[in-house]
């Protein structure tokens, strides 16, 4: 079966413009990273800021163009710096934001964000652009009385609901999903992880899963790539990256990360009271 | 007799739609070398308590305690002015953002003296030495040269660095971390954990800190408050609370830890508890 997505050595550069006193410099922001994703399997992508992470979620979701390297959308090379997008193509891969207040425009009502991309990626009539509108509201756990409100309106788990609704709208094969439970808290973050996991489930799904923090990570995945400076310094399915770490910079992550369990914190306070 | 002791705390702000009570009824105790966790979701009126302590609120809020004590001094019945003289010296804050909570227009060395030009009175060379001398305090390397950089030329985790030296300049003998480590990356928040922790044991401070992040509580507490909606939910020392967590929030809470679950899905009870059931399963 030809993965969904597959990355053979992809690299992004950024061009930074020098003037009358400064020399131009050039960024290197993604340095060669390969990878692939199966139908219905979730991809997380770790690294702290700076890494080069949401480079490669541009990338992925054809927002930005590669500099050099292959990308393959369903065995399908994809180039974007050589040739327009079909529609077809864009609706294949859609993104989830990490910030549901900054992704949503105030101005427009749930209903009109939620039919925009049928306008312009469809020929879909009316009608049933609001009636498929309306089941997605129900597939996401909200309701058709919100069709027709503002984004001002709702708690910041619901509007991540909707932002995951948009990215559904068009059907798409992958989703790419940026930091999308950061933004919100503990109970409403169990609530979209939830969410997420059903509705890969039903529409057989591919998730790229970009994140920070190694607890959801761990419950999510099923592969894990850790970035470092553009590098994946770490790829494997998820068991071989938690049980068995390779790279010093994992270990230094997977330390880093504040434990909960009980054990963990006797130590702590063992330590406290001798010191 | 404790650092820092408030009784039946109540803030309200005035809306359009009438008074909305921010915290109703916060009790609490901080003593001296004691780290004690605020933890709550948005909206649980943990920081609005402690900006209420401090009197940092904007007029519009109406602030009201039994008992609102510092250190066995009256922090209500204080004029503006001695409340003033306390604040930023005896208790001092450390916020969320670090690079917002800086001024972008002046140097983060002017930044710390002016907190010591305004609380004691040491002369330009000396305020100089002891700027340094916190910067080396906060492992910021260089000093000298980085005293003169403007927040915008430092990191996000260099910024918090500064926001603790500012905080820790006239040695508080109570530090308010609202959110310390909220918008850093784990590798720098494990860092500024870290140190916050080892100045809180070398100073003997009290650290009220206040967080989301169960993991942070985890890290640091000695002793935790679990809030919601305004109102106390539980108080226990850190290990009785995530061993045997006695109300229905703080084990519901608990359960939604992505930890907690491996695989599988997360469960969701606080999605079907009611706010009634929340707070009657308070445990005080």
């Amino acid at each position: 079966m030809t993965p969904v997505l597959e990355a053979r050595n992809l690299k992004r550069d950024y061009h930074i413009p020098g003037s009358l006193l400064k020399k131009g410099k050039t960024v290197h922001a993604v340095k060669g990273v390969s990878f692939k994703v199966e139908q219905g399997k979730t991809l997380s992508i770790v690294g702290e800021s700076g890494c080069g992470k949401s480079t490669l979620a541009r990338m992925v979701t054809m927002i930005d163009p590669v500099t050099s390297g292959e990308m393959l959308i369903d065995g399908q090379k994809v180039d974007i710096a050589a040739e327009p997008l079909s529609s077809d193509m864009r609706s294949k891969v859609q993104i989830v934001f990490q910030n549901p207040y900054g992704s949503l425009n105030p101005r427009k009502k749930i209903g009109d964000i939620l039919t925009e991309p049928l306008i312009i990626n469809t020929k879909i009539p009316a009608a049933e652009r609001r009636d498929r509108a309306m089941a997605m509201l129900k597939k996401v756990g909200l309701e058709e009385k919100h069709y027709s409100r503002y984004p001002h309106m709702f708690s910041g788990g619901q509007r991540q609901r909707v932002a995951i609704a948009r990215a559904l709208m068009l059907n798409p094969r992958l989703l790419v999903l940026d930091e999308p439970v950061s933004a919100l808290d503990l109970s409403v973050q169990a609530q979209v992880l939830n969410l997420l996991a059903d509705l890969q489930e039903e529409f057989h799904l591919t998730y790229v899963f970009i994140s920070h923090d190694l607890s959801v990570v761990r419950h999510i995945s099923d592969d894990v790539m850790v970035m470092y400076f553009g590098e994946a310094v770490e790829y494997g399915s998820r068991d071989q990256v938690f049980n068995d770490p390779q790279h010093s910079y994992t270990k230094t992550l997977f330390a880093a990360t504040p434990r909960v369990d009980v054990e963990a914190i006797k130590a702590r306070l063992e330590r406290r009271k001798r010191a | 007799m404790s650092l820092l002791e408030i009784q039946n705390l109540v803030v309200e702000f005035q809306t359009a739609s009438g008074p909305f009570r921010a915290v109703d009824g916060v009790s609490l105790k901080v003593d001296e070398g004691e780290v004690l966790a605020i933890v709550g979701e948005s909206g649980s009126g943990k920081s609005v308590s402690m900006l209420a302590a401090m009197g940092l609120l904007p007029w519009t809020a109406k602030v009201t305690a039994d008992k609102l004590l510092f250190n066995g001094r009256d922090l209500q019945a204080m004029s503006d002015r001695d409340r003033r003289k306390i604040i930023g010296k005896e208790i001092s804050m450390i916020f969320q953002e670090p690079v917002a909570s800086l001024n972008p227009c002046f140097t983060v060395g002017y930044q710390i003296e002016e907190v010591l030009r305004v609380h004691t009175d040491l002369d330009r060379k000396a305020r100089w030495d002891r700027a340094i001398e916190l910067f080396q305090l906060v492992g910021i390397p260089n000093p000298e040269e980085r005293l003169g950089h403007y927040p915008h030329q430092m990191s996000g985790g260099q910024c918090q660095r500064v926001m603790i030296a500012t905080a820790l300049a006239c040695n508080p003998k109570l530090l308010i971390a609202d959110e310390p480590t909220t918008a850093l990356d784990v590798t720098i928040q494990k860092q500024i954990l870290d140190l916050l922790m080892k100045l809180q044991a070398e100073h003997g401070m009290g650290l009220i800190m206040i967080t989301h992040d169960m993991g942070v509580v985890a890290e640091t507490a000695d002793r935790v408050i679990v809030q919601y909606k305004g109102r106390k939910i539980e108080e226990a020392d850190v290990l009785s609370l995530f061993e045997s967590p006695k109300s229905v929030y703080t084990k519901a809470l608990l359960s939604a830890l992505p930890e907690n679950a491996v695989g599988g899905r997360l469960p969701t009870i606080t999605e079907k508890l009611t706010d009634q059931q929340i707070f009657e399963g308070a445990v005080r």
